[in-house]
């Protein structure tokens, strides 16, 4: 490269054409990043809805002449009753109470989950629904030939009722909420541990640590800590909180029996360090940020130094506090890979009860439905997506406003 | 303390000041509060410990089985712990290629975004294209090894034809490649940014252009700032699971062909540990094993990192 110092001015024209050439090339970098996210939006968006084409094992029409919507509570318990064997019936029973007693939402439910069972023969994604209908509707046109009762509807995998079914093995009757109040409970134990620990552990290396050899060694520490690999988290979790504090985390303790150490407690207890030296750091940026003229007029107004920190310095730094958190938090919710090691089993279709139940996450169904090779698994894989990410954008956008207003109380 | 007060004589002169305690009081609830708040910082040092006494515990165990060498472990070319074959080079080779495409996606791209936000793009521009690649660096790994296995592997396919498998290290290593762009981006501006001013005003003095001044005067003067984005890059890209487990396929497989499956070290770990994995068996400590291995080579690029950082923030701060 030409030293700039000792190019001839002759050159000049040249050396603009370069800056020029490269200053595309810059800005052409900064783009492909944002392509790179409008690609990954548009993937998901393209597998989250589409048109479906559905088999009925009973033609849901021809079960009453009508649409299943306009029938009656005893109809559908006819047709229930019509349909399946005496055992099947009992069963029901068990699981849900007595077919009279339920409301025409779980009839029908029942009704196409027992009677009719859809199945999807084929689904197309968004692009192809746009913009290939004429070569969809000969396929269907082929595939009608051969079986009549086909249904052709077109399908947004994200519906209310994948928000509040629980796992299936089907995809189109699988749901998230499971996953989602497994995801809940979690973050739930992650935050009433990492929030008052980290916090404390900010103020400390803040207010109270003197330049020692005990506090740089917390502070390098916490620092490298923040990046330790997740998955190694995930083996400590496996190591201590599901198998040498088995007792705790199972609640064999408290007399919970037929329970193992895999449960919301150890992955709480697990994302909790994980996410532990980012809210320290983050915490301890707010900390710092407030102005020490204010501990100053504290201090001689005779406050001790506590008072100084609960009154003064934590509600000015509060704000920052919390953006910290929630961007810690909403780290948290999207972490995969500790979750397999601590065993979150994607198998669960029961509800959490409690700290101590077996459970599944949001992340781990996106995991296992992505991991299936059949196109609906892909689809309802990308409806969780979907949950995941507006639940992550929203507490994002809460996490900018408190910052906003913080900068705004600043100047 | 009051009492002593109290019961001093009495000082000849009436006139005269008051004594007065200077010594500091002990008071027992701050006292508390104190050792609680140090308490919560000793946590971080107790998880440290905890990490590095399980992962060695385990690991040991894992080399005293029968048939275990750390000479094999790290010379033999084949991974099967159950039927006591244990190489690590297949799975160490296959991270260091995942890590090899991310960092030809993120180092130039990152450092030319770095560049066109921190010397070209007007304070308008930036605060509009800075969040959204932020945003980009918010979206959970889960998605994006999705994202390799659903748009970026067919998109693979579609260019190289069949000889790509449905799974692959190529589209693992993109993919993490565009996950790690944002953090070189923001790494390497705040290190351009921190360069001084006057160096810019000085190189346009003498004539240059905007890319010479960039190129010749900014970059070098912050380049330990921007070497230490780069190697906490590689130590992200090799502590990465997730895209690896969806996106670079299931089973160790010694091979430099980017177009073939093969498992990395971190997707090791997420298989085997995906189902009920039995205590003290081949693969259970096997795990600690790599876990070891992992933790000990992120950390050591992650310390030289933040030595980096801390020279450039000496010599401009």
């Amino acid at each position: 490269m030409n030293n700039i110092f000792t190019s001839p001015r002759s050159i000049l024209a040249a050396r603009h054409a370069r800056g020029k050439f490269w200053r595309g090339v810059f800005f052409s970098s900064t783009l492909i990043g944002l392509i790179a996210l409008a690609a990954l939006i548009l993937t998901i968006l393209n597998r989250a809805a589409g048109l479906v084409v559905i088999t009925d094992a009973v033609d849901r029409n021809s079960l009453a002449g009508r649409p299943l919507t306009e029938l009656t509570r005893p109809e559908l318990v006819t047709i229930l009753q019509d349909h399946l064997t005496r055992t099947r019936l009992r069963t029901l029973e068990r699981n849900n109470g007595p077919l009279d007693s339920l409301d025409e939402e779980t009839l029908i439910n029942l009704v196409m989950e027992q009677v009719v069972k859809p199945t999807i023969r084929k689904s197309y994604t968004l692009a192809e629904t746009l913009f290939q209908r004429a070569a969809i509707e000969q396929e269907i046109a082929a595939m009608r030939a051969e079986t009549p009762n086909l249904q052709v509807e077109f399908r947004s995998w994200l519906n209310p009722g994948f928000l509040t079914r629980s796992m299936s093995a089907t995809p189109e009757l699988a749901g998230v909420r499971t996953a989602v109040l497994g995801s809940l409970w979690i973050i739930a134990i992650t935050i009433l541990v990492a929030f008052p620990i980290g916090v404390g552990a900010a103020i400390y290396l803040e207010e109270y640590a003197s330049e020692n050899r005990v506090n740089r060694i917390i502070q390098t520490n916490i620092d490298n800590l923040a990046g330790v690999p997740s998955i190694v988290y995930g083996i400590l979790g496996l190591a201590i909180f599901v198998r040498t504090l088995s007792h705790l985390t199972s609640g064999a303790v408290f007399g919970i029996q037929g329970s193992n150490g895999r449960t919301i407690l150890s992955a709480g207890l697990t994302m909790a360090l994980l996410i532990l030296p980012i809210l320290i750091i983050n915490a301890q940026e707010a900390i710092r940020a407030v102005p020490a003229s204010l501990r100053q007029a504290s201090y001689g107004l005779g406050a001790t130094r506590w008072q100084t920190i609960w009154h003064h310095v934590l509600p000015n730094a509060l704000p920052g506090i919390l953006t910290g958190t929630i961007l810690a938090i909403s780290r948290a919710l999207g972490e995969t890979a500790p979750l397999i090691l601590v065993g979150a089993s994607s198998l669960i279709n029961k509800d959490p009860t409690g700290v101590f139940s077996f459970f599944t996450a949001l992340p781990i169904q996106i995991y296992n439905w992505t991991a299936r090779p059949q196109p609906e698994f892909r689809n309802i894989a990308a409806a969780a997506i979907l949950v995941l990410l507006v639940v992550l954008l929203s507490l994002n956008s809460v996490a900018i406003v408190l910052r906003n207003r913080l900068s705004k109380r600043g100047t | 303390m009051q009492k002593e007060l109290i019961t001093h004589p009495p000082l000849a002169d009436a006139g005269s000041i008051r004594a007065i305690h200077l010594k500091k009081k002990p008071r027992l609830g701050e006292m508390f509060i104190q050792g609680f708040l140090f308490f919560c910082g000793a946590v971080s040092i107790l998880t440290t410990l905890g990490i590095i006494y399980e992962l060695g515990k385990e690991s040991l165990l894992f080399f005293q089985m029968p048939g275990v060498t750390l000479i094999e472990f790290f010379t033999r070319t084949e991974w099967q712990p159950t039927i006591g074959k244990f190489g690590v080079l297949p799975l160490v080779t296959a991270t260091l290629m995942t890590t090899f495409f991310a960092m030809l996606v993120a180092l130039p791209l990152g450092l030319s975004a770095a560049i066109y936000l921190s010397e070209y793009a007007s304070p308008r521009a930036r605060s509009i294209l800075k969040p959204i690649l932020e945003i980009l660096a918010g979206v959970p790994t889960v998605v994006y090894g999705y994202f390799a296995l659903t748009t970026m592997t067919p998109f693979l396919r579609l260019l190289f034809g069949d000889q790509v498998q449905v799974y692959n290290t190529l589209s693992a290593g993109l993919v993490m490649g565009i996950m790690i762009l944002p953090l070189v981006c923001s790494m390497s501006e705040d290190a351009l940014s921190a360069v001084p001013q006057s160096l810019r005003e000085a190189a346009y003095g003498l004539g240059g252009t905007r890319l010479e001044t960039a190129l010749q005067v900014v970059v070098p003067a912050a380049l330990s700032g921007i070497i230490a984005a780069f190697i906490l890059a590689i130590s992200r890209a090799i502590g990465e699971t997730m895209i690896v487990a969806l996106a670079a396929g299931a089973g160790p497989n010694f091979t430099f062909n980017p177009f073939l499956s093969a498992e990395t070290l971190t997707g090791y770990i997420a298989r085997i540990s995906g189902g009920d994995v039995a205590y003290d068996t081949p693969d259970y400590n096997s795990i600690f094993a790599i876990g070891l291995l992992l933790f000990g080579a992120t950390l050591l690029l992650n310390i030289l990192s933040r030595r980096l950082v801390a020279r450039f923030r000496e010599v401009y701060e």
